[in-house]
């Protein structure tokens, strides 16, 4: 932290202005308010409000719903990291060894990263629409009465394949890089011991790779705990019942349609406490990283 | 001789490995590419072909008229977005304002931090880093609160602004800024040339790979924008075509006009695909830099 070679205090300044403008105003502001509002209780006309303490948080941690969407969050972020993670590694382990290729493999593999979620969301529709969609139809003809319309786990499975499906052209791209750095020295040597392919894979590449999977593990929750949004609105609305309601929809659903500002603002605030660990989280990881 | 036949096995043996991979990797481009192929399909076909359920796997011939009917009406059916050509328009007005604004405010708040010697820097910094904990998901009410009581509800500043202010690409300069040598600094003051200067004609040149390769990423971020712009815009003309085709579905009944719908999705998701296809090499920088 050498590099302060100009001296001066107005123009700095100046120059961090609008961050911080943007910063303290959408950002500092909107987060005191939740974390005001989330001690709050105000009366159903809003005309007055009184401190409550923690009594919000306490309603909503008990709140039956509120557990629901809970349990939903964690089926649904865990599905999708597996989900995303474990096929772009597969993907990855075959790019690596392909040799020839490898680079138009690339090309035809990112480009999903560039698909908005809910675009996603539609594009996975078309497929499984229980009468529109190809794989649909093909279920309900194999007997399987399918409709996500109506069941739940259906549901949850389509807004789970839609979410992953994006998230795998990024995962691809880390492993890919993680795997080209492991030197093929090492793989040939293993091979020349007689070692078969899947053997050289859990007791060689997949240790080497353990910093870039956790890494990615954290990326991934972050990505189905808050970009998820578009796909879950755009195919199920939470629904059939609540089955695909996570805890951001139901913020959404809370703050926007049925107006619980208190009970909002702290679920909120839950959510905050929840990034900020995984950010810490992440941060720790890349210090120990830059360490090695 | 042995030694021979043990050559010609591993030759052999590696062959078939490759073979594989490829086979592998062929298949999970096809998985990946079908919902696309199936949409692209779908918006050729008349709304009755997919009405009635017989999915098309080769293309039709109602390209035309599907893609006219998205690109001046937006659809006719029950639940009808704006004409694409206006949201089109505005997703990319929306894209590119953040994009540009995030570069430019993050640009001039990492120069303040590295190259100033002031009271109060680390503060700023830690200021802005603090963002990077609380991402609009959590604090949709009180942000839209905010939005609200600046009048900026219903307007392109109002859809923008919020979201430009970045963490990321501050830290993305600021580690790129303190690479560069202190002679920089030293010949150009030599040179008698002032802070304002030394940003204009040696900084920011240097950066110009930085900035396109960030500017990928956020392209596709503000493109892909879904619960910001359906909470802060009701007014038709500032419709964007995410959430715009997401109206369409409605509640996903079979007598959609599906055949538009499809024809919205691939309009929808063709600039961004584009950018990160024939910006690849950025997009991968990018994307490997600021995760950093």
């Amino acid at each position: 932290m050498k590099k302060t070679l100009f001296k001066g205090t107005a123009l700095p300044w100046l120059l961090l202005a609008p961050q911080l403008a943007v910063t303290c105003i959408f950002f500092l502001w909107p987060a005191g308010a939740a974390i005001w509002q989330s001690v709050l209780q105000e009366d159903p006309w809003g005309t007055r409000s009184e401190f409550v303490g923690l009594r919000n948080f306490a309603e909503v941690l008990v709140e039956p719903e509120w557990r629901g969407a809970a349990l939903n969050t964690l089926v649904f972020s865990t599905s999708v990291a597996v989900l995303a993670m474990g096929s772009a590694l597969f993907l990855a382990v075959q790019a690596d060894k392909a040799i020839r290729g490898g680079n138009a493999y690339k090309t035809l593999l990112i480009w999903p990263y560039a698909v908005a979620p809910a675009v996603a969301a539609v594009l996975w529709l078309f497929l499984f629409h229980p009468s529109i969609g190809l794989i649909g139809q093909a279920l309900n003809q194999a007997g399987i009465a399918w409709d996500y319309k109506l069941n739940g786990g259906q549901a949850m499975t389509l807004v789970i394949i839609a979410a992953a499906w994006k998230q795998v052209s990024y995962n691809f791209i880390f492993f890919l890089a993680g795997l080209q750095s492991i030197p093929k020295s090492v793989l040939e040597a293993a091979a020349i011991d007689g070692a078969r392919p899947v053997r050289r894979f859990w007791t060689i590449i997949f240790p080497l790779l353990s910093p870039t999977s956790f890494f990615l593990l954290v990326v991934n929750l972050v990505y189905a705990f808050f970009d998820t949004f578009g796909v879950i609105h755009a195919l199920t609305g939470g629904g059939p019942g609540k089955a695909t309601e996570t805890l951001i929809y139901k913020v959404y659903v809370e703050g926007v349609q049925n107006v619980n500002l208190g009970s909002s603002a702290a679920q909120s605030v839950i959510l905050m406490v929840i990034v900020i660990a995984l950010t810490a989280v992440q941060f720790r990881f890349i210090e120990r990283k830059v360490h090695y | 001789m042995d030694d021979d036949a043990l050559a010609a096995a591993t030759r052999r043996r590696q062959a078939r490995e490759r073979i594989m991979s490829h086979g592998w990797l062929i298949l999970g481009v096809l998985i990946f590419a079908f919902p696309v192929w199936i949409t692209l399909v779908g918006s050729t076909h008349d709304a009755s072909t997919i009405g009635r359920g017989d999915v098309p796997l080769l293309p039709g011939p109602h390209a035309i008229e599907n893609y006219t009917a998205a690109w001046t009406s937006g659809g006719e059916g029950r639940y009808r977005a704006s004409p694409a050509s206006l949201m089109l328009w505005n997703s990319a007005l929306m894209a590119l304002c953040i994009a540009a604004g995030k570069i430019t405010i993050s640009l001039l708040s990492a120069y303040a931090v590295v190259f100033f010697q002031f009271r109060g820097r680390m503060l700023a910094f830690w200021t802005i880093f603090l963002t990077l904990m609380l991402p609009v998901e959590v604090r949709i009410i009180p942000t839209y609160q905010v939005i609200v009581s600046l009048d900026l509800f219903n307007s392109m500043a109002g859809l923008t602004i919020p979201l430009i202010a970045s963490a990321t690409a501050t830290l993305l300069f600021r580690q790129f800024f303190l690479t560069i040598p202190d002679e920089y600094v030293e010949a150009a003051k030599m040179d008698g040339a002032g802070p304002v200067r030394f940003f204009r004609d040696i900084l920011l040149p240097l950066s110009v790979t930085n900035i396109a390769a960030l500017f990928v990423i956020l392209f596709i971020y503000g493109w892909n924008q879904y619960l910001w712009p359906l909470l802060v815009v009701n007014d038709r003309g500032l419709e964007t075509i995410v959430v715009g085709l997401a109206k369409m579905i409605g509640n996903g009944d079979a007598q959609n006009e599906w055949n538009v719908i499809m024809a919205m999705a691939v309009l929808a998701l063709l600039p961004p695909v584009a950018v990160v296809v024939l910006m690849q090499r950025w997009f991968i920088k990018g994307l490997t830099e600021t995760e950093k």
